[in-house]
């Protein structure tokens, strides 16, 4: 039962440290501290195909990520992908005519969506549950191979 | 061949009575974990001795291991031409695996085999039957500050181990062999996630330092007070520590990381 | 800490105690009584589980057949927060001082008046300095077990016995492996203690001279039974083979000098046949 104000101190000071690497992990090494998940608003939208796209993918404009995928579902009925995706709410003056596209970060990375903004021809904003209509799909490689392999023999 | 049998039988037997001890100790342990709180004298003399002495082997350790994967990293990325990625790969590899699974190792043979045979002592020495005879409850007294000192410790060892081994793994990759120190924290932080991969590590963590607690401790209650005794108990701590540290780590590598 | 004012003569009572380990029968229906205020002595050869009955009375073994009461309670019957009560009232000293080797011999002394009670540290310095002192080693107070002698250890191991003023105290094999003189001071603290606190002393022990010194009752068990007992000289003046072997330490007698073995002359001339024993 005997303890010296020494082993108090070191007590003290380890517990303290390892709190500290906790932090560090949390800010330094992962995303926590871009992380300000609090306010967002969804828009969804359509694809026929979104290819790799999954749940958490980035959402961004001209490159600056201002949102993720939030969920992808099947439409039954038009057997097209439903993504949802929560947008950080300081970005809300995104004209409601804007395009969203599947590309892939990288020649082998990860696919995003990108938001083209439109002309803004109606004044509207894309606001929540708003659907975007303007959408052009991920391109499967296959597909780009046999298209190309066709031109190929076309142009021959 | 009905011997061979017949000893099978009885080590199955002693094996499951044995379960079935250390369960009914747990048991025994955690309700003392009350008493605990209002003595924090017996719980922060244990801190010390399992979590601070345990500091500089983790420390060390960790700066060396994350600093051979920032080495073996960087060479086998650069094959792929994906050195930038060096700071994910190092950071990916301590946070979920290594962190928690080297320190809890680390942990079991320094600290652990420690408390065994501590334990074991005070049993040979009959403290523990004194204790008794004294109406004071040796488990509640001695094991759960015990108990609760390396169940605290570990996850902080794990943290500190991974801490130091990003900085390790920096040291080599940004100050020796050129990667982009940008890239290197750019992309490790764009793609380590805090709740997939930060707060599992933790969770591992947390459950290697309950087993390994337990086990240390069961089996130093548990051994037989002779010196060979207490000395076969220690092995044991470190071989069965080990043993459920990587059945575990495997599961949880499962259950945790297997659907992102 | 006060006494139960039970008008019970005897503050332990055994009756019909049967005790196995393993195929091993320890105790066959033994019964013995404790006198109040007086020092019984247990003796008997190693291994008879004089230990084990000492443990038996404290409760951390079970008996197979038979009852063990304490001050009036049935040891084996109480709910564990009665032991915990009743334990607190018993002191023991086991054979190697079991003193807590983490805290010197100051703590060690305070550690059942810190754990069982409130009092104040001043308080508890008080007390512990005055165990300290009727065992001689007040002046040791700040040492650590490990450097302690094996006397001055048990002396502590008793200062920390009696601090929390018990009913009775056991002593398990108080002499063995001691030097004359801590022996001479070991008897000497037993027998005043047992009469300036108005304890009862049960001691265990193998050592005749010492312990028939001291007593004022004995029982001699063999076997899981009780071959004698007596107050000292009765056991003396016993008619008993057995009784007069052990008291007199007589290396032949009812317990054979020669393990069991075949015949001597036979054994020797056949020494050249394969079976060597």
């Amino acid at each position: 039962m005997q303890h010296s104000k020494t082993q108090d101190t070191l007590v003290g000071l380890f517990v303290a440290t390892g709190i500290a690497a906790l932090f560090y992990m949390a800010l330094q090494i992962s995303n926590l501290g871009s992380y300000s998940s609090n306010d967002t608003y969804t828009i969804i939208a359509n694809f026929q195909n979104s290819g790799g796209l999954k749940i958490k993918s980035p959402v961004s404009i001209a490159g600056v990520r201002i949102g993720r995928v939030s969920s992808i579902t099947l439409d039954k009925e038009t057997h097209e992908s439903v993504v949802e995706m929560q947008i950080d709410s300081k970005y809300n003056n995104l004209p409601d005519d804007s395009g969203a596209s599947i590309y892939t970060a990288g020649l082998l990375g990860e696919q995003y969506i990108s938001i083209d903004p439109g002309p803004g021809i109606s004044g509207d904003f894309l606001k929540d549950k708003s659907k975007i209509d303007n959408v052009s799909s991920a391109i499967i490689l296959e597909e780009m191979i046999g298209k190309f392999m066709l031109n190929k023999a076309e142009g021959k | 061949m009905f011997e061979f049998l017949e000893n099978l039988g009885k080590a199955t037997r002693s094996s499951f009575a044995k379960l079935g001890r250390s369960t009914l100790f747990l048991g025994h342990t955690l309700t003392g974990i009350g008493d605990v709180i209002p003595r924090p004298n017996l719980l922060i003399k244990q801190i010390y001795s399992v979590g601070v002495l345990s500091f500089l082997i983790i420390t060390i350790s960790g700066l060396f291991v994350g600093m051979v994967l920032g080495l073996q990293g960087f060479y086998t990325l650069s094959d792929f031409g994906a050195e930038e990625s060096l700071g994910v790969m190092v950071a990916a590899s301590l946070v979920r695996e290594l962190g928690p699974v080297v320190s809890a190792l680390l942990f079991a043979g320094r600290a652990g085999s420690a408390l065994t045979a501590e334990i074991g002592l005070m049993k040979a020495t009959e403290q523990l039957s004194g204790m008794e005879m004294m109406a004071v409850d040796p488990v509640k007294r001695i094991i759960s500050p015990r108990f609760l000192a390396g169940f605290i410790s570990t996850p902080l060892l794990a943290a500190l181990f991974s801490a130091v081994g990003v900085m390790g793994g920096h040291l080599v990759g940004v100050g020796m062999l050129g990667v982009d120190d940008g890239a290197f924290w750019a992309q490790m932080q764009a793609n380590i996630d805090f709740q997939e991969d930060i707060i599992n590590g933790v969770i591992k963590s947390i459950v290697f330092g309950f087993v390994v607690s337990w086990i240390a401790l069961f089996e130093g209650y548990d051994a037989i007070p002779t010196a060979e005794g207490v000395s076969r108990a220690t092995t044991r701590t470190v071989v069965n520590s080990a043993f459920s540290i990587l059945g575990l780590d495997f599961i949880l590598t499962a259950l945790m990381f297997g659907d992102i | 800490m006060a006494n139960s004012e039970s008008l019970e003569k005897n503050i332990v009572s055994i009756k019909h105690l049967s005790f196995s380990r393993g195929s091993r029968k320890i105790f066959d229906d033994i019964s013995l009584d404790i006198a109040r205020g007086k020092i019984t002595a247990i003796m008997g050869p190693s291994g008879t589980g004089k230990t084990t009955l000492l443990k038996l009375i404290g409760g951390q073994l079970s008996p197979d057949h038979g009852q063990i009461h304490v001050d009036g309670q049935n040891v084996h019957r109480l709910k564990s927060k009665d032991l915990f009560n009743l334990r607190k009232r018993m002191g023991m000293l086991f054979q190697s001082g079991a003193l807590l080797t983490d805290m010197n011999v100051f703590d060690n002394v305070a550690f059942p008046l810190r754990e069982h009670t409130h009092l104040p540290e001043s308080m508890i310095r008080s007390l512990v300095l005055m165990k300290l002192h009727a065992v001689g080693l007040r002046g040791a107070r700040n040492l650590m077990p490990s450097e302690l002698s094996g006397g001055m250890a048990r002396r502590v191991a008793l200062a920390r016995a009696i601090a929390l003023d018990p009913l009775m105290i056991m002593y398990d094999e108080p002499f063995t492996g001691q030097d004359p003189i801590s022996m001479g001071a070991l008897v000497h603290l037993i027998k005043s203690l047992n009469n300036a606190l108005g304890l009862t002393s049960i001691i265990v022990s193998h050592d005749v001279q010492e312990t028939a010194a001291i007593a004022d009752y004995i029982y001699v068990l063999s076997e899981g039974k009780i071959v004698g007992q007596g107050t000292p000289q009765q056991l003396a003046d016993s008619d008993s083979e057995w009784v007069q072997q052990f008291m007199n330490g007589n290396a032949d007698g009812p317990v054979p000098f020669q393990y069991p073995a075949p015949d001597y002359l036979d054994d020797l001339l056949s020494s050249h046949s394969t079976t060597a024993n």
